[in-house]
């Protein structure tokens, strides 16, 4: 490539403009971080901006201390996990059959599934559905009615079809059934996509809290961290020791929002970096065929 | 013709000897689409039926007016007529502001010569895909708070007047946008990115040795060679002009902006879930259902008679 001088300010621009970019990313979160960790008295004086100030970390300690908090947190994460084995069990069972193209049927089942993707039944019919079944309140209400994404199954599936058919043909000849393809050629080769796949339904699941809202209204105690982040940073639900403890310095209910906030952040910004290479790779499969 | 017949059986139960696994495989798979998505198809009934919240649509009397009573009655009131209006506005707001705003990031991440930097930009820029619309109207809530907001501050610092970002019907309308954008233009270029690396090097290096500028080579390689996946994308956002997401409006909605948050999802919520009019709120959920599916297959037909591809 052949670099002119207009070439090399243009690169210098192009380079602050993403500068820029990074900052405005990260600003709003460096913000929560840094009143969550100053003192009462530098916020009530407007002090502070993307640095603490009067070092303070009480309002993490109280927030762990509060055991309704610590709770939501345990379920969620033991919720994630429990959806994301079960949500990628069912996506492989049904991403894997479905690229033989001569399994009888296929073309039925698969229309089936992409039908869903267009047209679905909405809130009311779903919520008459669980509570005729009896999911209404139960946390299974949380795990099963999304644990196939067909959006992520098609992903599943197009990477399935490139991996080469005469790999499985050759097995095949050589006597391996089905099953035995599957995990000896297929998930061993797929480790990429099933990484990004899983990652979808955790934060997914990590995220999400319309369904708790919506179909578990009565049974608070299942309450997934986003529904209680909800419900404090909107003043219905305090953190138990602050109200116990009688304080009411208004600076002091902000860190502990602020701290709330991060408890239900930092996993994500903890796990999500390390995957980045390979869900990537995971997004553009299913999207750009040519 | 017996000997055909046995020969078929064979090959039949050879086929299922093969692959009876597979279709075990399906087995759970299809129980759950048919559970999860096709039955509750049969509880849209219930737009057309009287307004019962103990016995399942198929044992009520029609409701009146050929049982489309609720579609009236809906559209009679004020409150589900705002939130149609919100819907539209708000999502072609996000249509007509926030879909170029990925591709120009793409372009710009695209002219980032330096790998290692180039990366970091997008381990940061992919971040608020990750978080929940709860947690970031957390940050929104500090960020934009009326007296001691981040913004706020400074504005105030600069001598300026606070603005009441969530407040304020105009101004939340505003910061709803550009949240939206926070959140996902950095995620979309991933799709963009990656269709740029699909053309052709040649085409760049033909251009540099023509001595087009960056900003031609732009305008004349990189933008047509997004024009099919800017289509396809285009089409799909069309598809969902009268989509409604709940998570979003619900998280930052508050009772100052009630006239601008109350979008369909919302209001479903409120008379379906929390007010117990199932007939009237499935009747609203069947509409925007089917609205959708007629958005989405005429935006399909429009692109395919431009000679575009279509998502089919």
């Amino acid at each position: 490539m052949i670099r002119s001088k207009s070439n090399k300010i243009g690169d210098v621009v192009i380079v602050a403009m993403c500068v820029l970019l990074i900052f405005i990313c990260v600003v709003p979160l460096l913000n929560v971080l840094a009143r969550s960790l100053s003192s009462t008295e530098a916020l009530i004086r407007n002090e502070v901006l993307l640095w603490p100030k009067g070092w303070n970390v009480e309002a993490y300690q109280t927030v762990l201390d509060d055991r309704v908090f610590t709770t939501s947190l345990l379920w969620t994460a033991m919720l994630t996990v429990i959806c994301t084995v079960v949500s990628m069990s069912l996506t492989i069972l049904c991403a894997y059959p479905l690229i033989y193209d001569n399994l009888k049927g296929r073309k039925l089942i698969n229309s089936v599934f992409v039908l869903t993707m267009y047209f679905s039944a909405g809130i009311i019919p779903n919520y008459l559905l669980y509570k005729a079944l009896g999911l209404l309140d139960k946390p299974t209400v949380l795990i099963l009615p999304n644990a196939l994404s067909v959006f992520n199954m098609i992903l599943l599936r197009s990477f399935f079809f490139g991996i080469p058919e005469s790999l499985r043909e050759s097995a095949e000849i050589d006597g391996a059934g089905p099953i035995r393809i599957l995990l000896r050629i297929y998930l061993p080769l797929s480790t990429s996509v099933l990484a990004t796949l899983a990652l979808f339904y955790a934060v997914g699941r990590w995220n999400g809290f319309s369904d708790a809202l919506m179909y578990m209204q009565r049974n608070k105690q299942y309450y997934p961290i986003q529904l209680l982040l909800y419900n404090i940073l909107q003043n219905t639900t305090q953190i138990e020791v602050a109200t116990q403890e009688g304080f009411f310095a208004p600076g002091l209910s902000e860190t502990l929002k602020m701290a709330s906030v991060m408890f239900a952040t930092v996993p994500i910004i903890l796990v999500y970096p390390w995957l980045q290479r390979y869900f990537i790779h995971g997004v553009t499969i299913g999207a750009i065929k040519g | 013709m017996r000997e055909a017949k046995q020969l078929r059986l064979n090959r039949t139960s050879n086929y299922m000897k093969r692959y009876w696994t597979l279709y075990l495989m399906l087995l759970l798979p299809i129980a759950f689409i048919i559970i999860f998505r096709y039955i509750p198809m049969a509880y849209i009934l219930n737009a057309f039926k009287v307004n019962n919240i103990l016995r399942p649509p198929w044992e009520l009397p029609w409701a009146g007016n050929n049982g489309f009573e609720w579609f009236i009655k809906a559209f009679r009131s004020r409150d589900f007529l705002f939130a149609l209006r919100n819907t539209f506005m708000l999502n072609i707001l996000d249509l007509v502001i926030g879909f170029p705003a990925p591709i120009l990031l793409a372009l710009l991440l695209n002219e980032l010569s330096f790998k290692r930097f180039k990366r970091i930009t997008q381990t940061v820029v992919y971040l608020p895909h990750f978080l929940s619309w709860i947690i970031i109207s957390g940050l929104a809530l500090r960020l934009f708070a009326p007296n001691d907001g981040f913004v706020n501050i400074i504005l105030a610092r600069m001598g300026r007047n606070t603005i009441p970002f969530l407040n304020d019907p105009a101004h939340w309308v505003g910061s709803y946008v550009t949240l939206g954008i926070w959140k996902e233009a950095g995620w979309n270029t991933i799709i963009y990115l990656a269709a740029i690396t699909a053309i052709s090097p040649e085409l760049y290096e033909a251009a540099a040795v023509d001595g087009a500028s960056r900003l031609r080579r732009i305008w004349h390689i990189t933008l047509p060679g997004l024009r099919p996946t800017i289509i396809i994308l285009l089409i799909l956002s069309l598809g969902r002009i009268l989509g409604s997401d709940f998570d979003r409006p619900f998280a930052l909605g508050n009772k100052m902006v009630r006239s601008v948050y109350n979008v369909i999802s919302i209001f479903v919520y409120e008379y379906g879930i929390k007010g117990m009019q199932f007939s009237l709120s499935s009747a609203v959920g069947l509409f925007q259902s089917a609205v959708g599916v007629v958005f989405l297959f005429s935006a399909n037909a429009l692109a395919k008679r431009y000679g575009e591809r279509g998502v089919w």
